[in-house]
């Protein structure tokens, strides 16, 4: 039980840090400018217009 | 002894008070959404911030926002015409949810904050739960597929772009920060609605009055951020525990917990939203929290090394 608890608690660091990689790689593909686009218009489906 | 006794109720009432947590809550939400001339001028922000996503369901078409809504966001890289996939925004949700899973429900997302404080209106019978209600909490996951992921993906229009069908068609959260303050802040906005605008805010307003009855209906089976969090809970680096040595099975913490977790059976049940509640509840302190491994939170410090 408690060695499930600790390969638990590793998973954790792991997939945080593997989430900081895909965030790296997508920033680099130029993801962010999507993102930043779609952010600094008003979002007519968000409204409930579009 | 009454007087006595009355003291001690009124300090173990106060020992569960949800304020402190609602502080960090608004004062989060407050941070997050401080554009004030958004609000007084019908427009939003557009500076630099807006690249980054904030934690909770925060729509970036609030005229406050400062930062992205990770659901929009995600939706909008799945479904622009160069990127079949948004690593950017999956990266930081498993970054975040690893991390902390749903203690970001919470504490950190205004939506959060507005359905619980909904739920304090009084009402004559509360629902705690009902036939069905586990399963219906699975349909957060079936949104998140469809609507987040697969119609972006694959309904798209001739230019090969999807829309955001989420925000489109269900989110609440966007109809209450984004659409009923730039309609009515914005002319142009108010010629402009249509049946979808009545939809969106039908389901608001169902969403608004299902809050007073059941604590968070639209967390518990709606929405696709609490449902992508809720796959961390169990591995997350910051964590519940329950000391075993210490707890006496009491059913005090399982009672208090409005998501209805049993801290006890399993204490990072992907439905808990980490709103300590039944840290506070327990008589004998068994329920802990914290980032700290094993060994040194709990007393069993030999068995937990091996
Ligand atoms: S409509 Fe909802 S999901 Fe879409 S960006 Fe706004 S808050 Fe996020
Ligand atoms: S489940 Fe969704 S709306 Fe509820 S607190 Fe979590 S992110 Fe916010
Ligand atoms: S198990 Fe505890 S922390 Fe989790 S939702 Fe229930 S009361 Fe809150």
């Amino acid at each position: 039980m408690s060695r499930r608890r600790w390969n638990f608690r590793y998973a954790g660091i792991f997939l945080a840090a593997a989430g900081l990689c895909l965030m790296i790689f997508g920033i680099f593909r130029g993801e962010m400018s999507v993102v930043f686009d779609k952010a600094v218009r008003i979002c007519m489906e968000c409204i409930g217009i579009g | 002894m009454a007087e006595k006794n009355t003291k001690k109720n009124s300090k173990k009432r106060k020992q569960i008070s949800e304020w402190p947590r609602h502080r960090i809550q608004f004062l989060w939400a407050l941070i997050t959404n401080s554009y004030l001339a958004g609000f007084l001028q019908g427009k939003i922000y557009t500076g630099k911030l807006k690249n980054l996503c904030v934690p909770g369901l925060n729509c970036y078409s609030c005229p406050g926002a400062l930062g992205s809504c990770p659901i929009g966001a995600l939706q909008a890289v799945i479904g622009s015409r160069n990127y079949q996939w948004a690593f950017y925004v999956s990266g930081f949700l498993i970054f975040v949810g690893a991390l902390v899973g749903r203690f970001v429900c919470g504490f950190l997302c205004p939506f959060g904050l507005f359905q619980d404080l909904l739920h304090k209106i009084p009402f004559p019978k509360k629902l705690k739960t009902f036939r069905g209600d586990r399963l219906l909490r699975k349909l957060k996951y079936v949104i998140l597929i469809l609507f987040v992921i697969l119609l972006p993906m694959f309904l798209t229009d001739i230019l090969g772009q999807g829309s955001p069908y989420f925000c489109k068609l269900i989110c609440p959260a966007g109809t209450l920060e984004g659409g009923i303050p730039l309609v009515l802040l914005n002319p142009v906005m108010r010629g402009a609605i249509g049946w979808l605008y009545t939809w969106k805010n039908a389901l608001l307003i169902a969403m608004i009055l299902l809050s007073i009855v059941i604590y968070r209906p639209f967390c518990k089976y709606l929405c696709p951020l609490g449902a992508i969090y809720s796959v961390f809970n169990p591995i997350s680096v910051f964590r519940y525990r329950v000391d075993k040595e210490k707890c006496t099975n009491c059913g005090a913490c399982a009672r208090a917990c409005k998501m209805n977790c049993d801290p006890v059976k399993n204490a990072n049940d992907p439905e808990c939203i980490r709103c300590g509640l039944c840290k506070k509840s327990c008589p004998t302190g068994a329920v802990c929290s914290g980032w700290k491994s094993e060994k040194k939170e709990t007393s069993h410090g030999k068995q937990a090394a091996v």
